[in-house]
């Protein structure tokens, strides 16, 4: 395994006029560093307006960087020229949340499937349909929708529509927007199976965007848990939502159901809202909400820290290693 | 069930118009609430759990058919009330909170004054400190913090899970018996939904309110719900308590729904996927409607020819399969 994507201390900054006409700067993505290896599966995970998305968005040159480097294989890919871009974009593909918007209901599955080989020249009018047919396989849908429209085809049949279009031109690393949030889970599971086909039979690397805790501990090896325009800790995915570090991402994890009713979680109850990402709290940004802030957390940013085992967090006060958020009950 | 039901659903039959004809969108809907619990009624979009509550309280689209041999509650048959009847019962002794806090609240009313507004036009007599005094004893309840100034603002300074609980203050604010929340945190992130689902529980607690709990997550219903209802294709396919459906389903169905998510296995294993889509309401199969994507070892001729009834199993577990004797083994 090499490393195929990094990121070093990415922002992105939106300019928005209030009412009153004065300049206000959202501070979406505030400095997030991350990395993937070839044939990894990285999940970042966080609540609405944690920059999740924006990350995302922003590796895939759909938001503009507003500062850091992002790089591929080592090359640097932050402001690519068009002819860079088009290598990049040739490589890395993204898939969108909403199956229903991000195909054009007046174009046959066929050509959505094809659109990015007709964008690189990679169509051949003799044997493309036959891409399209082994395309359309690889993602568990029969040939003969080829020549159907996205309106005849279910919200989980859309998204793997979707992948196969991703797929069309032999990507290295797919970056997945909430890919299954907008599904039933039977159909969630459908598509999440397929996902991890892909990633065993094709050598694929895919960073997954998602709220969901057991959708990302299933899916991928390592997480990045986002608060506020910044991480706050990652590391392998099992040890971060069994054991974790930042008292964020323990909230988080609390938060969540368990699998069974069986299992009972010990909540922790996070005091007031997320702040502003506009105006974001001095020091660390979680401090506002966390029962463990000290004086220092107000006055000190908290560096992201490597603390072995592959893990990292950005905290003054992590937790013990040892604190365990599960609980389950012997069943009567 | 030891405590008497409160609310009773037998043989609910809903036909709705699309174009010239109608669709039966539930097929015979049959089941108990009783006082003081919080029930789930999960399934996957288009199973009808929706319009279940709605023809509860008969908010039906025009056009609509609605047929019960009866829905009990405190001895009268809701189905057979004039509207003006109705109407005391909507809102006063069943309330409802529906997934969107908007469509409930009004834009440019101050919150308080919604709440006041819900408990005086049931309490005619009732003066304006009075519904004040109740609106902050509900907003309370819920967990709103500094109840008595929030209740000035409006809903655009409060965030999506502080008009969540707004919209559960102004369905208790008359002491309802029952209360029907259609998808309460569908929209809310994980830490927000805890504290809505918190709230739905102290009502329970506190005020002996029964909560009928439609979702789509499973993971939410085991934790708060004690019975679950499964619905499939417009029909109840098993009820069963918590802890008996999660651990031993009736139903191919239950089953594959609790294995098809990713909480229920360990990491990267291939999860239960249902093959295939729901049937079109416009075309059900003549047997049972799962039969075409069951894969249930003791599937036969039987399940395609003839529509099994939900009925109690040999240990009186009920179920609306022909094999619910059967161990309920799941094919991944």
């Amino acid at each position: 395994m090499s490393e195929l994507l990094r990121v070093d201390d990415l922002k992105v900054h939106f300019s928005q006029r209030g009412f009153s006409g004065r300049k206000r700067v959202i501070r979406a993505v505030d400095g997030v560093s991350l990395s993937i290896d070839t044939n990894e599966a990285l999940g970042i995970i966080g609540e609405s307006g944690c920059g999740k998305s924006t990350t995302g968005r922003a590796i895939v040159h759909l938001e503009d960087p507003t500062e850091g480097r992002i790089s591929y294989r080592g090359a640097d890919v932050t402001h690519p020229d068009a002819a860079a871009r088009r290598a990049f974009n040739e490589k890395v593909q993204f898939v969108f949340q909403d199956p229903m918007s991000s195909l054009n209901p007046r174009m046959t599955v066929e050509s959505i499937i094809a659109e990015p080989l007709r964008a690189f020249g990679a169509w051949d009018r003799v044997t493309g349909p036959a891409r399209v047919v082994e395309l359309l396989e690889r993602v568990g849908l029969p040939a003969q929708f080829a020549s159907r429209y996205p309106h005849e085809f279910s919200g989980g049949q859309r998204q793997r529509i979707g992948i196969a279009r991703a797929l069309a031109l032999d990507p290295e690393l797919l970056v997945l927007d909430e890919p299954v949030s907008a599904l039933d889970v039977s159909v969630q599971a459908q598509v999440l199976n397929l996902l991890m086909d892909l990633r065993r039979q094709q050598g694929l690397a895919y960073i997954m965007i998602s709220h969901d805790l057991d959708v990302i501990r299933h899916v991928t090896d390592r997480i990045a848990v986002m608060y506020l325009g910044v991480v706050v800790e990652t590391g392998p995915a099992d040890e971060v939502l069994d054991h974790p570090l930042h008292p964020y991402t323990a909230a988080l994890v609390s938060a969540t159901p368990p699998s069974s009713p069986d299992e009972h979680r010990e909540r922790i109850r996070l005091q007031g809202e997320l702040p502003s990402a506009s105006n974001p709290p001095s020091g660390c940004r979680f401090r506002t909400r966390c029962w463990r802030a000290t004086e220092v957390c107000a006055e000190v940013v908290p560096p992201l820290e490597p603390v072995g085992d592959g893990r990292s967090r950005a905290c003054h006060h992590p937790l013990d290693l040892g604190m365990p958020t599960i609980r389950t009950e012997s069943a009567a | 069930m030891t405590a008497a039901p409160v609310l009773s659903l037998e043989g609910v039959t809903l036909d709705l118009k699309t174009g010239d004809d109608y669709v039966r969108i539930l097929r015979d809907v049959t089941f108990d609430v009783a006082a003081g619990e919080i029930i789930g009624i999960v399934g996957e979009s288009g199973s009808g759990k929706s319009m279940t509550a709605l023809s509860i309280l008969q908010l039906l689209p025009p056009k609509a058919r609605l047929t019960a041999a009866r829905i009990g509650f405190d001895g009268a048959d809701l189905a057979g009330l004039r509207p003006a009847e109705l109407r005391k019962v909507r809102g006063r002794r069943i309330g409802m909170v529906f997934q969107d806090p908007m469509t409930t609240l009004d834009p440019v009313v101050q919150v308080g004054r919604q709440i006041d507004e819900a408990y005086r036009i049931h309490h005619p007599r009732a003066g304006r400190a009075e519904a004040r005094e109740k609106s902050l004893a509900m907003l309370r309840l819920v967990g709103v913090p500094d109840a008595q100034n929030r209740a000035k603002q409006y809903p655009h300074q409060w965030s999506g899970g502080m008009r969540q609980r707004a919209v559960i203050a102004m369905a208790l604010v008359n002491d309802p018996e029952v209360i029907l929340a259609d998808e309460p945190t569908t929209a809310l992130d994980a830490t927000i939904q805890a504290q809505v689902l918190d709230a739905l529980m102290r009502a329970r607690d506190e005020l002996g309110v029964a909560v009928v709990l439609i979702t789509h997550d499973l993971g939410v219903i085991s934790q708060v719900a004690s019975r679950v209802v499964v619905m499939y294709a417009g029909g109840v396919v098993e009820i069963a308590g918590t802890r008996e459906l999660f651990a031993d389903s009736r139903h191919p169905y239950s089953a594959a729904l609790i294995h098809s998510r990713p909480g229920a296995h360990r990491r990267g294993e291939p999860l239960v996927a249902i093959p295939g889509r729901p049937p079109l309401m416009s075309d059900l199969p003549a047997g049972c409607p799962f039969a075409p994507r069951c894969a249930s070892p003791y599937k036969s001729e039987r399940c395609v020819t003839q529509r099994p009834a939900l009925e109690p199993s040999v240990d009186g577990r009920l179920s609306a399969c022909h094999y619910r004797d059967e161990p309920q083994e799941v094919i991944a």
